[in-house]
């Protein structure tokens, strides 16, 4: 076999788990390949150009603000720096001003840094601040990455510190946002990184969008020696006692690796092996699936006199986190995120307004062509009413829009049922049955941006260091 | 192989692994995580980078001999200077 194509390691997918893992593992004098089917690099957070345009798929906002100067135990962006050896200034961050979660009639705000949440909750809950400041210490610090913990429900947990319904479930609701695979529930563990990452740390957003981060990765990837190839799909892995011997490609081509991590997802991983059915782990797959229409206004929210960064949105008391039953949307909860609100220093070239909602994947998946297009069009229409009730009516100032659905998630990443967080069963040690294959990013365990480098860094240091 | 190039090594490695630490005041004598704010797990990739670059093995458990600048020097110097000849 020809030396170019063996590699001591093959990562599937140049997502931010596979790219981070990749340059980690460069660092431990490893040679790498990354595969990755799509044209771009990125996966769920990538970007594209439509109607004059420039998009980010995904990005509302990064979480784990990085205070500058901060001194401390490690919180993870900085291990995400030291670990990669990127300079802070790469990512070009400016944290939130305010955000807010809003049932009903009821709103908290919050700023990076507990105080404003605090201080908000003490206004409308009086009688919970102590328990809210218990929580809060309680968490402080994170559990310790890839172990193997069980399933532990928040909801049961937080009774334990909030008498009140209403405040358990506003505060829950941004972090089952942000990072929960379960329907309706967050496991303990989860829930105290998420509050770390989302509460304590905080919001922020690369300026120029998500292009920012991923041009850093793949420079710094680049720099480290690693192979990348685009429009390189993996079919199927040979599997033969126990191991993956053999990666074979869209075209037909066979590359091998002595180790393999996949960031493909766990169901979908299972199902590339030569071993295993073409439904396998069926009972793993994640429901989870999301809609989002995104605006382009002639003015910024903030003269409407809207200037929250993300919005966490919810019509009534008790917030529902599950594929909507009987819709195709779930018009009753939504996270809108302005990115205009992030920047103070200047403004940004073009105005923007992201709304997300709950949806049903297979509803989607089951339309046909033209049902599709119409519905999406009334999704859009429908999200856009609901959410000039809340942000007040930008409708006038709509210049175009774009919009996805659970369907444009799978054709563009592969992930099954459009689920962005995944399956709700997460590997944390990345480990598999297979000796030599390692799940990383979504379903590694840990979401978001923030959380598949951090995932991508994990993984590749058991990894390169074994 | 004189001092000051086992110091130069040694700082160009952290200056590598943590771009945001001021390394030009480092004082030989005291600790470097008083100094800078590295962790054991950057203590790891100093390591890595001596076996990648220079091929110099430290062992677990003389981890702390690169506890401070002088430290390093003394311990590095004869194990750079093996792996050079
Ligand atoms: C709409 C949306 C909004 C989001 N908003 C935010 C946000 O505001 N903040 C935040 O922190 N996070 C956000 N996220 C979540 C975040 O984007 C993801 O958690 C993160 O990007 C996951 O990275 P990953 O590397 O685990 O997986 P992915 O990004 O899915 O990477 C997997 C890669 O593998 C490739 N691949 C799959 N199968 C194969 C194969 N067989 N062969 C070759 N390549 C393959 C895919 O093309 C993809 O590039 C959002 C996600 C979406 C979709």
């Amino acid at each position: 076999m020809g030396s170019s194509s063996h590699f001591d390691v093959a990562i599937i997918g140049a997502g931010m788990s596979g790219l981070a893992a990749g340059i980690r593992l460069a660092h431990f004098g490893k040679k790498v390949c990354i595969l990755e089917r799509h044209s771009v690099w990125g996966g769920l957070n990538s970007f594209y150009k439509k109607g004059g345009h420039h998009f980010d798929t995904g990005l509302h906002a990064m979480t784990n603000w990085l205070e500058p100067g901060y001194r401390g135990p490690r919180v993870p962006l900085q291990r995400i720096y030291r670990q990669l050896r990127l300079s802070p200034e790469l990512f070009q961050l400016e944290k939130q001003g305010h955000s807010q979660v809003i049932f009903g009639d009821v709103r908290l705000r919050f700023e990076n840094g507990l105080e404003r949440l605090a201080s908000e909750i003490a206004r409308e809950f009086p009688a919970e601040v102590d328990g809210f400041l218990r929580l809060a210490g309680d968490l402080e610090g994170y559990p310790e990455a890839n172990q193997d913990v069980p399933f532990e429900s928040t909801r049961d947990r937080l009774e334990g510190y909030i008498k009140e319904p209403l405040l358990r479930e506003m505060l829950l609701a941004p972090l089952l946002w942000y990072g929960s695979a379960h329907e309706d529930d967050v496991d303990f563990e989860q829930f105290q990184i998420l509050f770390n990452s989302i509460y304590r740390e905080g919001f922020c957003r690369p300026r120029e969008g998500v292009k920012t981060i991923i041009f850093a990765l793949v420079r710094r990837y680049a720099e480290t020696g690693g192979e990348l190839r685009r429009n390189t799909g993996v079919s199927r892995l040979l599997v033969r006692d126990g191991v993956v011997t053999a990666i074979e490609l869209d075209d037909g081509a066979v590359v091998t690796a002595s180790q393999v991590l996949s960031s493909a997802g766990l169901v979908e991983t299972m199902r590339l092996r030569s071993d295993q059915p073409k439904d396998a782990v069926r009972e793993h797959e994640g429901q989870l699936a999301f809609t989002e229409a995104i605006h382009v206004l002639k003015r910024p929210m903030r003269e409407l006199g809207f200037d929250a960064a993300i919005t966490f949105y919810n019509r009534g008391p008790r917030f529902t986190w599950r594929s909507p039953e009987d819709r195709l949307v779930d018009l009753d909860s939504s996270v809108i995120c302005v990115p205009d609100n992030f920047a103070h220093e200047s403004p940004l070239a073009e105005h923007r307004l992201r709304v997300t909602h709950l949806a049903h994947n297979q509803r989607w998946f089951s339309l046909g062509a033209e049902e599709y297009e119409a519905e999406k069009a009334r999704m859009v229409g429908a999200s856009m009413s609901v959410t000039a009730g809340v942000a007040g009516d930008f409708r006038p100032h709509v210049t175009y829009t774009d919009a996805f659905t659970p369907r444009t998630v799978t054709k563009y990443t592969g992930h099954i049922n459009g689920a962005i967080y995944g399956s709700p069963h997460k590997q944390k040690t990345g480990r598999t049955d297979l000796g030599n294959l390692f799940v990383i990013g979504t379903d590694q365990g840990m979401l978001g941006i923030v959380g598949a480098m951090l995932s991508g860094v994990a993984v590749a240091n058991t990894v390169g260091s074994g | 192989m004189t001092e000051q190039e086992v110091k130069d090594i040694v700082i160009a490695i952290i200056n590598d692994i943590a771009p945001d630490e001021d390394t030009s005041n480092l004082d030989g004598a005291v600790r470097l995580r008083e100094q800078l704010d590295l962790d054991s797990m950057d203590f790891l990739d100093i390591v890595m980078e001596l076996r990648k670059r220079y091929k110099v093995e430290v062992p677990e458990d003389e981890y702390m001999q690169l506890a401070t600048l002088d430290g390093c020097v003394s311990y590095l110097k004869p194990k750079l200077e093996a792996a050079a000849a």
